[in-house]
């Protein structure tokens, strides 16, 4: 009945023809907001539907274009990239409703370009994860890069257009700068830049290459956001939240750290990334990134940004996980893809719903602030403890499937550099919620305004209670997601 | 193939002359026309008519022939030889279609820039300026390209000088140009003359037949190529003999500059292709040494040093021929490679730049046409008053720094790819960092339109102002070309390439 590559020509299509016809009906609100909506259902029924086939072993591929001689822009559908799609089209339903809640809660101008944009950012995710080869991830990386900007920028001002330059300059410079020649690269060494089982290049390939395309690879995909290329993430978070939470704890980042997995497992190969010296340093720059990372967020006191530098810690695990190449390590990789998705927008919507119903964004001010709004504290502690890591939470496994990684590899020391994280996660997200509950408020009376004004907006509180369900919920799928992963990996786990 | 069948037989055998002589005649007849209006339709029907045939005779090219037309039916090498292949067929196609575009575009915005009573000279000088590029693309005989070098070059110095009722300063810029371009035709002629004495014949295939013969020949023909290679040198605006180019460009009228930024250092070029590959040989000693190590050095010197400039300009035209300095720089830089992968580079970029250029120059008098702006600190809320053609600046300006699904990133790409092949690491990094400097000098322009507030004048805010709808379509139509061969056509534009470097690397020419 559906037809495989249809069904991939779809992932495009269909949030295409939503920002085309979101522009089209831009005056009216209600029906702008029904096309984002009905896009995104239709968009998660496709994804399902190729998340079964993969699952059952294909590998739908369709070819777009011949593009410039040797380089075609190809789709091929494989587990990891599945799974980047199954994430990003189940959470842009959500944070579409979200969205709504937030843009008209806080009446926020240019709604009609903000959610086509994001459609469009959306559809640069789609072609990224289902990207069959390097230059097609390249092109739709870029794609992604651009369409975000004008979410970046959306209020217009001063700060955001400073934000949006360092948001621009480092994405595209690094892209342009360190990627675009590494993705050439591997296409003249090795002749092709498919993503193959096993990697692409012969086993007696020059080492040196090897290490300098992963030292590209590694700092030019920005969107990983390793340290020192991380400050664009911060920057970003002058976009409204609802872009914070889809694109800079799910789309965008996850884009990043997808791409390096991709590279690592489809074309390096696992075996031969982790035999050259370069992954080792890179290993030790990421577990650098996690607890540094980590540090700089317990100084943060505007939550939006303590958040942004939790997910620069939290993203450079994937990239550790890669470094690592072993079976374990990928999977936990992987793993933390997923669950930190649905950790992390838990945290961002509740940030957003504090910040449309009680207006406030710094955490010296939330004293008491659980009381009047249980619903979205609660929200923020599971998904909290989910990013931390403590069972029976989503977040337990990709971290277990990390800590036995570097266990098995030489870098055991590195474990170390894990376990520190967890605390200072503890100690930086945690008491967000317990000042929330435990403190008493500052200021009853305005209190007891919020607990009125907080009936007008229950469409900024719903969302992140499900995310953070959800964040609980995926704890007991972990076996499944692990059988579904396992065959991008050579010889299997061992 | 069904277009062809609608062309005329004779057209296709006779093209190659009539594309030169037509604007050649209309052109002289329109200098004396008493109407601007009639001026224009003349020249609009001569630019239609050429896009035609030229479109005509490139399919035929490409589908794998080579014409040679024979001037008044004498042979070669003792008559004059027309001949079209694969290699400058693209580029008479390039320059036809520009000069339509250029002129429906003119339509409106010579109204505003040339004073009335010179504008039917205005048209024959464009005519003219055309057809001397046209003959020295077509032409195979080589004191001819001198001849058609200098009718196209006095022409733009008339066409830049015309500027001077917009912007007095397009005096002293067509001076200068004029100084320097005489200077490089000098050159160019007296490598001709000592061409013509090692080898008695002016045919260039001739030429290249006896050098070959004589391997290179003596130091004669040595001293030969550095002179033509100088000449064509300063038409092409090489780093660091460009110094005429930003003036010329920054203060001739709007329909001038993108004729020029996108055909005549493409055609200049074309020569310099021609000369190296069909004349000369790269497998000569002293052509191999200039290429790689002189016309490459220079190509990176103009990547960097010209991205580089464009930053710090004030004036925007300036900002875009900085940048072509720099683009320039690109196509040596591929044809230094001497690989058939560089050759194709290059030549995909001549056409890509092109098209992005036009696009960037035709919006860029699109502002000074309704707001009179041309510095970089007016473009402040552009993007407000002028949305569309401030569209067409944005997807013109992302495909000049070379982003994914535009032109310039097929460009980058096939560049890179050669560097890679070639052995060349360093070159992919000098490309690089040129693409990284172009970040700077669009996205400065577009930050400020669209982050800016436009301004106010006597407190009330300047009002939305859009471009008429003749300036708006042949702008559009680059930017969405650019688009296109980004994405659909990029196979095509590639094919168009591997021809031209299979005719370069073949060597032999009839």
């Amino acid at each position: 009945m559906m037809d495989p590559q249809m069904s991939l020509a779809l992932l495009l299509i269909i949030p295409m023809i939503a920002s085309a016809l979101i522009f089209l009906t831009g005056r009216n609100q209600n029906i702008r907001e029904a096309i984002s909506l009905t896009a995104a259902f239709a968009l998660l029924a496709n994804v399902i539907y190729l998340v079964r086939l993969v699952a059952a072993g294909e590998r739908p591929s369709l070819l777009l274009a011949k593009f410039a001689g040797e380089f075609d822009i190809e789709f091929v559908l494989e587990p990891l990239g599945a799974i980047f799609a199954a994430i990003a089209s189940s959470l842009w339903i959500l944070n579409t409703l979200f969205a709504i809640g937030y843009m008209r809660g806080n009446k926020e101008k240019n709604q009609t370009r903000f959610f086509a944009f994001v459609a469009i950012a959306i559809a640069g995710a789609m072609g990224i994860a289902a990207s069959g080869n390097l230059i097609t991830l390249f092109v739709f990386y870029e794609v992604l890069t651009l369409s975000t900007f004008p979410l970046v920028t959306h209020k217009g001002d001063e700060k955001a257009k400073r934000g949006g330059t360092i948001y621009a300059l480092i994405l595209m410079g690094t892209s342009l700068g360190l990627l675009l020649p590494a993705v050439i690269g591997v296409q003249a060494i090795a002749g092709t830049t498919d993503f193959m089982v096993g990697g692409v290049f012969d086993s007696n390939v020059n080492k040196m290459a090897i290490s300098i395309l992963l030292f590209l690879f590694a700092f030019g995909i920005g969107k990983a956001a390793l340290m020192p290329v991380h400050p664009w993430l911060p920057n970003a978070m002058v976009a409204p939240t609802p872009v914070s939470a889809l694109l800079h704890a799910v789309a965008v980042v996850k884009a990043g750290v997808f791409s390096i997995l991709k590279v690592v497992t489809y074309t390096f190969g696992p075996a031969l990334a982790a035999s050259s010296s370069m992954s080792t340093i890179l290993a030790w720059v990421a577990a650098i990134s996690i607890v540094l990372a980590s540090v700089i967020a317990m100084r943060q006191d505007n939550l939006k940004a303590r958040l942004a530098y939790s997910t620069v810690s939290q993203l450079s695990y994937i990239t550790f996980g890669a470094m690592l190449a072993s079976g374990m390590a990928i999977i936990g990789g992987a793993l933390q893809i997923i669950m930190h998705a649905w950790g992390k927008i838990t945290l961002f919507m509740c940030a957003g719903a504090i910040y449309t119903i009680a207006h406030r964004t710094n955490i010296s001010s939330f004293n008491g602030l659980g009381r009047t709004m249980p619903w979205v504290f609660g929200a923020f502690l599971i998904g909290a403890l989910s990013i931390i890591g403590v069972p029976p939470m989503g977040g337990s496994w990709p971290k277990f499937y990390l800590m036995v990684g570097a266990l098995e590899s030489e870098l055991a020391i590195l474990m170390g550099a894990l376990i520190v994280s967890s605390v200072l996660n503890v100690i930086y997200l945690v008491p967000i919620a317990v000042r929330g509950f435990m403190r008493p408020p500052d200021n009853p009376e305005a209190d007891a305004h919020i607990a009125e004004e907080r009936k007008k907006h229950p469409w900024v509180i719903i969302p992140p209670v499900l995310t953070a369900t959800g964040a609980f919920i995926l704890f007991f799928f972990a076996g499944d997601m692990v059988d579904f992963i396992r065959p991008v990996l050579p010889g299997g786990l061992n | 193939m069904d277009f062809l069948s609608f062309m005329p037989e004779w057209l296709i055998t006779h093209g190659a002359a009539v594309l030169v002589i037509m604007p050649l005649l209309l052109g002289a007849i329109t200098a004396i026309l008493p109407s601007e209006r009639l001026a224009w339709f003349v020249t609009l029907f001569v630019t239609v008519f050429s896009t035609v045939t030229a479109f005509a005779i490139l399919l035929v090219i490409f589908g794998g022939e080579t014409q040679l037309y024979k001037m008044g039916g004498w042979d070669p090498p003792h008559g004059i030889a027309y001949v079209i292949d694969g290699l400058n067929a693209p580029i008479i196609f390039l320059i036809c279609s520009m000069a339509l575009l250029t002129t429906l575009y003119g339509l409106k915005s010579v109204v505003a820039e040339v004073e009335p009573k010179k504008r039917a000279p205005f048209y024959a000088a464009f005519m003219l300026g055309m057809a001397g590029l046209l003959g020295m693309v077509v032409t195979g005989d080589a004191f001819n390209v001198f001849v058609f070098l200098e009718v196209s070059s006095i022409s733009t110095y008339v066409l830049v000088a015309m500027g001077a009722s917009r912007d007095r300063r397009a005096l002293a810029a067509s001076y200068n140009y004029l100084i320097l371009g005489s200077i490089g035709a000098t050159f160019f002629v007296i490598g001709l003359g000592f061409l013509y004495m090692e080898t008695g014949t002016l045919n260039m295939a001739d030429i290249g037949g006896i050098l070959r013969n004589l391997d290179g020949g003596s130091r004669v023909s040595m001293v030969a190529f550095g002179f033509i290679t100088v000449g064509l040198g300063l038409k092409l605006a090489m780093f660091p003999l460009h110094l005429w180019l930003p003036g010329a460009y920054a203060h001739a009228p709007t329909m001038v500059t993108v004729f020029l930024a996108s055909t005549a250092t493409k055609a200049a070029l074309y020569l310099m292709l021609r000369f190296t590959f069909t004349v000369f040989d790269v497998s000569f000693d002293y052509v191999f040494t200039v290429l790689t190590f002189i016309i490459t050095g220079l190509g990176c010197a103009a990547m960097l040093l010209g991205s580089l400039s464009a930053i710090f300009q004030t004036d925007a035209r300036r900002t875009l021929a900085y940048s072509s300095i720099a683009q320039v720089g690109y196509m040596l830089l591929g044809v230094g490679m001497l690989t058939a992968m560089g050759l194709t580079a290059s030549y995909v970029h001549v056409l890509n730049h092109a098209v992005i250029k036009g696009a960037l120059f035709f919006a860029l008098g699109a502002f000074w046409y309704r707001y009179g702006i041309t510095r970089t600190e007016d473009f402040a809320g552009l993007g407000k008053m002028m949305p569309w053609t401030m569209g067409a600046f944005t997807l013109g300006g992302l495909s000049l720094i070379g982003v994914p699904l535009t032109a310039g990133f097929i460009s980058k790409l096939q560049l890179a790819r050669a560097a890679l092949d070639r052995g060349w690491e360093w070159a992919v990094v000098v490309i690089m960092v040129s693409s990284i400097l172009a970040i700077f000098y669009i996205g400065r322009l577009l930050l400020a339109a669209y982050f800016q507030s436009p301004p106010e004048i006597d407190g009330e805010v300047v009002e939305r102002n859009e471009a008429p709808l003749i300036i708006l379509i042949p702008m559009w139509f680059l930017a969405l070309l650019s688009i296109g061969i980004g994405i659909y056509y990029s196979d095509f534009v590639v094919q168009l390439g591997q021809n031209a470097s299979d005719v370069l690397l073949q060597g032999d020419r009839p």
